[in-house]
């Protein structure tokens, strides 16, 4: 599609007058009048045994209405959580996941009891004089130690913590081995992260008994399928069940999940014949809400003396946390892309699911993508260094250079021009000049570090993108009518069909290409009123400019509006129906594949260990692109997330006791506007291929390119010292220590 | 045992009755329903509660409402004027400066104090009066942008209690 | 989370301050500017039976020049020490300290006496204070602040004492702070500081153990006539910092020793 007056246009997103004057609606916003207050009573503990629930003191508490344990739940909620069974078909016991914790709790966090009072306040109060007579029981909180022989396990009375433990490939990995000059090994660490939404998840629920109806307001980025969820558990018919997410305040993977807190304040308003509100605080939200990556990977990667690539072997050890999530499956899929940007068919995956006490992890921004990107890039750049390639040479040496391209599990990449990406980033960053300056202060003694990461990602399978903006653009420039005159809804099972939801960048790729296959059928069918209403037959009537008219006389036009209007009134061709709409449901016959190229620059401190960025330049490729200011947007947001990953942000557990020790915000660090290097964003365009738009995701891009990116970058620093890698973070600690030992 | 308070929250008298231990951010949510004014954590790290106390940016969620007691506070709804938005919220519009808008009143309120206090400000100065404001999707180049356009716009039109405010504290 | 109930009382005078913290007895405490104790009450991990706020005593907010002397009010807002130019011009390293505290909304809020009472190892002012042998001044006394910092948490202060003042000797010579750390708001993992006075340095480091630290070693090596980079050596000498997240024993040892030499050579 050929870039026109509203696709591709740098249309100011509609949602924002709202947002910045203080009329957002978010779920916290909704104060209705008769409403409950929930608490959620949570086990403090890694690990324990649940002796006895104490609720004397708690219900002669003012304002408590209710309080409910696994014993009232029971009556309202059928079977389990959903979990993703397609890995661990092989175990003898799968681990169910119960709403609520009865004899045992897994993870510090786990529910145990709800409160319901009539005040925030006196809700809070209550669950302070619950008293929950707990058993510690030693907890395994990460992968070594869980994998290791003897280990305690995470649930009572299961053989081992493996989760799964399974294999894909393609090619002859093997021989590839036998056949390669170099092997180079390593071990990296994907250290767990905490999403960090900026609004926590919220719910408002109400349940009328006579109709036998549910109202759910929730932050989720998922509507229809919490409906579908709650249906299940419930039993009321997904007819009666509506949910609605209003202004959602980010998600990156951590609203995808339907939580027991959804499910409990829905039983619990069933119970208690009243609305129930619930609001997380942050300091709950770091062990209720899901964490993401929490992976360690070994990876090997053999290669030809001139830098060719020959194979690739990975074990992946994803720390599933005390359950295995509903979408857990993200978790592993770093396999489906596995080789990067490399022509590399000779490729074995392993993939070992591990459980912990710890809170379950599920899909982060990029869920997959961003790890499987570290580890090759990783992996390409300790080949290029054993073979003292430079890391441009290496990669340009094995680009997958034909598209479409089978991958070593049969997956199609649509279309991609890496090298031009990379050379761009390349020409930007100025790197020929780059690597000069940084021989000099080597002389000088100063660390200047250059990285670069070459990524691809799959999409079509993210909140706060600018739905609202880039789908009007696509009904406005389809339907030929002003962009004000569109309206879009979204985030409301009562009035849109079923939707899978906002994740994996799937948004533009999926929902705008549904958005211009509903708009296209419109026009045929206004193009064939127009031509009753004209007299003309329908291949006669030209459609221009939002105008329908007989070929050679324009000035005979008849408006997109005329016709709505006149869809609804009596003068109808022979069996056409009244109205004027469309619904699709589109399922993309493939997936797309964006890329791009990242360099990033830092300066390490050799005395403290202290990484500076200096530079980052970030050319993506989404294809066509419908607003290069949401793109760009999406592509700042996400390199600043990885960049929090590469150098800040990490999760951490008391050993003795699986209780957080990065239980703030206080402690656990996120990136401030301080922290964040000089921005360089460009784009090239390579259409998609595989749905009509021609767009491809961009709203994980960053985070999968950036951690690398800075990774490289502070490897590449170290490399006078003999420093070959580096863990996330890159604290000046961890930094340090390299260097010290490297001195030894 | 309540106590009385009486504020003046964007230009209109309040007069409550309140707990001590109500946080100022839960009564202007709560009792004013002034909905924008946001939560983002509860350690004071994430400036998404961030008002204006007597024209000093503060976060709301670590004072109690019982400490405003007399004083005149400015929230994100008191930023527009006759129905036009204020050059701040104008420009984080215009360079999309927000995305899904959770944390931006926070930071259009740290914007306001920041050009109150130094109309014409460098990217680094700029930067600096956001360390105590946390944004997750936008990476911080759009808001930053968005400053130093609402700066052009204003033209140092609100330096005038810039300079009050520093003579007040000399 | 939402604070457990407390009672409250606005004092409008010292005077009127300290009979509250009598009259609510053990239990009660300060609130200033609150930055510590707000977000500790809101995770129930502190539940004070009653505060009383003494943001309201106007008189101990100031900043005066007094012959040799700086004094500065407790209730003294980091902006105010930040910005004032009688801090500039008679102690400029106390000015560059406040601004290196929290960010904007912190510093508008936080209080100069609130951070010396509460005597976090994490606190910066109390560094400053303890090297220069500034006084801490209450309701009830004088204490000199090598007295004050006496552990983690811990002063002389008694249940009903207000901390009223600091007074400072003034220093306008070469000087220097360096908060390391890894986000600009974030407290310092280590902290040095550089100081002037009367011919010879006062060296201060900060977190890196239970109170703050005077580096004499250091100071004495400088007076001898030993290089930066030979005296700074001997910061970490008899030094035993607690590990935390950001950083082990040895690192805030080796930290202690670069910053200092650091900060001795940058100071201006």
């Amino acid at each position: 599609m050929a870039v026109s007056t509203l696709i591709g246009a740098k249309i100011h997103r509609r949602e924002d007058p709202r947002l910045v004057s203080g009329r957002g609606r978010y779920v916290d916003d909704m104060q209705p009048t008769n409403v409950l207050h929930a608490a959620f009573i949570r086990s403090p503990y890694g690990h324990a045994k649940i002796s006895r629930i104490d609720l004397t003191e708690a219900t002669k508490a003012p304002g408590v209405e209710a309080i409910y344990t696994a014993r009232d739940f029971e009556k309202i909620l059928q079977g389990a959580m959903p979990v993703t069974n397609s890995f661990v078909a092989d175990k003898k016991q799968p681990i169910g996941w119960a709403y609520i914790a009865k004899d045992e709790t897994r993870y510090q966090g786990e529910i145990v009891a709800v409160v319901l009072a009539r005040g925030r306040d006196e809700a809070a109060d209550a669950a302070s004089l619950v008293q929950v007579d707990y058993k510690p029981m030693t907890p395994v909180v990460d992968i070594d130690g869980a994998v290791a022989k003897g280990s305690p396990t995470a649930h009572s009375g299961i053989p081992d913590n493996i989760a799964w433990d399974t294999t894909v490939g393609g090619g002859d990995v093997k021989a590839a081995f036998a056949e390669a000059d170099v092997v180079v090994k390593q071990r990296i660490l994907q250290q767990r992260l905490f999403p960090i939404a900026m609004e926590g998840r919220a719910l408002v629920v109400e349940y009328t008994p006579i109709e036998n109806k549910l109202t759910m307001w929730s932050s989720t980025q998922v509507p229809h399928w919490v409906r579908l969820c709650l249906t299940l558990a419930t039993g009321i018919p997904e007819s009666n069940i509506r949910v609605i997410a209003p202004d959602v305040g980010g998600g990156f993977g951590s609203k995808i999940h339907i939580y027991p807190e959804e499910y409990l304040a829905a039983a619990a308003s069933k119970l208690s014949g009243q609305a129930v509100k619930w609001v997380e605080e942050r300091s709950e939200n770091l062990t209720a809400t899901h964490h993401g990556r929490a992976q360690i990977f070994d990876i090997e990667v053999a290669a030809k003396k001139d830098g060719t690539l020959l194979g690739y072997k990975v074990t992946q050890y994803v720390d599933t946390g005390a359950y295995v999530s509903v979408f857990s499956s993200f978790q592993c899929s770093a396999y489906a892309i596995a080789e990067g940007a490399y022509d590399l068919k000779n490729v074995e995956f392993r993939t070992v699911g591990v459980l912990t006490n710890t809170t379950p992890t599920d899909a982060y921004r990029g869920a997959g993508r961003p790890e499987a990107t570290h580890a090759i890039e990783r992996g390409i750049d300790l080949v290029a260094r054993e073979l003292g390639m430079d890391p441009v040479e290496i990669r340009r040496k094995n680009f997958t250079k034909k598209f479409p391209h089978t991958n070593y599990l049969g997956l199609i990449y649509d279309t991609g021009d890496y090298d031009k990406a990379l050379t761009k980033a390349l020409e930007i960053a100025n790197y020929s000049e780059l690597r000069r300056r940084q021989e000099d202060l080597r002389k000088q003694g100063k660390l200047i570090g250059i990285g670069l990461s070459t990524w691809i990602e799959v999409c079509g399978f993210g909140p706060g993108q600018g739905h609202a903006t880039t789908f009007a653009q696509i009904a406005a420039e389809t339907l030929g009518i002003p962009y004000d005159q569109t309206e879009v809804r979204t985030g409301d099972t009562g009035d849109t069909p079923f939707g899978y939801g906002t994740y994996g960048s799937r948004s533009l790729h999926v929902g705008g290409s549904a958005v211009l296959m509903s708009s296209r059928k419109v026009v045929d069918k206004a193009k064939k009123l127009a031509a009753h209403l004209l007299e003309a037959a329908d291949e006669d009537v030209v459609f221009e400019g939002g105008r329908f008219y007989v070929k050679g006389s324009p000035d005979r036009a008849k408006t997109m509006g005329e016709i709505a209007f006149a869809a609804h009134r009596d003068n109808l061709p022979p069996g056409m129906e009244h109205g004027l709409e469309a619904t699709t449901y589109y399922d993309p016959p493939d997936l797309s594949w964006p890329f791009g190229a990242h360099v990033c620059v830092v300066e390490v401190d050799p005395e403290t260990g202290a990484v500076k960025l200096q530079r980052y330049v970030a050319v993506d490729d989404c294809g066509n692109v419908i607003n290069p200011m949401i793109v760009e947007g999406q592509v700042h947001g996400g390199v600043v997330q990885g960049i929090g990953q590469a150098l800040f942000e990490e999760v951490l557990y008391d050993h003795e006791t699986g209780q957080l020790k990065t239980g703030t915000l206080r402690e656990y660090m996120v990136p401030t506007a301080n922290e964040i290097p000089e921005f360089v964003t460009e784009r090239t365009v390579t259409p998609s291929i595989t749905n009509p738009l021609g767009a491809k995701g961009i709203g994980e891009a960053g985070t999968i390119a950036s951690s690398i990116a800075v990774i490289n970058a502070v490897c590449d620093a170290l490399t006078p010292l003999g420093i070959k890698h580096i863990d996330m973070p890159a604290t000046s600690d961890r930094v340090w220590k390299l260097i010290k030992e490297a001195g030894k | 045992m309540s106590h009385k308070v009486v504020t003046t929250v964007n230009g209109r008298r309040y007069e409550h009755e309140v707990e001590p231990r109500l946080l100022l951010v839960h009564h202007l949510r709560d009792n004013l329903g002034l909905t924008g004014t946001h939560i983002g954590c509860d350690t004071t790290q994430c400036g998404a509660c961030t008002i204006l106390l007597d024209g000093q940016a503060v976060k709301s969620c670590n004072l109690f409402a019982v400490q405003a007691e007399g004083r005149s506070l400015t929230t994100i709804e008191g930023m527009a004027k006759d129905g036009q938005l204020h050059p701040i919220q104008q420009a984080f519009w215009d360079e999309h400066g927000l995305q899904c808008g959770y944390c931006t009143p926070g930071f259009i309120m740290a914007a306001a104090y920041l050009l109150a206090e130094n109309p014409n400000p460098t990217e680094d100065d700029i930067r600096r009066g956001f360390e105590g404001n946390l944004c997750r999707c936008t990476g911080y180049v759009n808001i930053i942008k968005a400053v130093q356009t609402a700066a052009r716009t204003m033209g140092g039109a609100e330096a005038k209690p810039a300079t009050q405010a520093a003579e007040r504290r000399a | 989370m939402i604070p457990a109930a407390f009672e409250y009382a606005r004092a409008s005078s010292v005077e009127e301050a300290s009979s509250l913290l009598n009259r609510f007895g053990e239990g009660a405490k300060v609130l200033a500017g609150g930055h510590s104790l707000v977000p500790l009450m809101r995770l129930r991990l502190a539940q004070p039976k009653a505060l009383v706020d003494i943001n309201g005593i106007k008189d101990l907010d100031y900043v005066k020049a007094d012959g040799s002397r700086l004094r500065i009010g407790a209730l003294t807002r980091h902006v105010t020490i930040q910005r004032s130019k009688v801090v500039r011009d008679n102690l400029p390293i106390l000015a560059e300290v406040a601004g290196e505290i929290g960010d904007n909304q912190v510093r508008n809020l936080g209080t100069i006496g609130g951070v010396v009472a509460y005597a976090d190892a994490a606190g910066d002012y109390p560094t400053i204070a303890l090297m220069l042998d500034a006084d801490i001044v209450t309701n009830q006394r004088t204490i000199p602040a090598e007295d004050f910092f006496q552990d983690l948490f811990t002063t002389p202060l008694a249940p009903d004492e207000i901390v009223t003042e600091v007074v400072f000797p003034v220093a306008s010579g070469p000087h220097k702070y360096i908060k390391f750390r890894r986000r600009l708001f974030d407290w310092a993992i280590v902290g040095a500081a550089a100081q002037k006075l009367n011919g010879g340095w006062r060296i201060g480091l900060t977190n890196v153990g239970p109170t703050p630290v005077r580096a004499k070693a250091v100071e004495d090596a400088l007076q001898k006539g030993a290089k930066p980079e030979e005296a700074a050596e001997h910061a970490s000498d008899g030094l035993e910092p607690a590990d935390d997240l950001r950083a082990n024993p040895e690192y805030k040892k080796h930290l202690a020793r670069v910053l200092t030499r650091r900060a001795i050579q940058q100071a201006e």
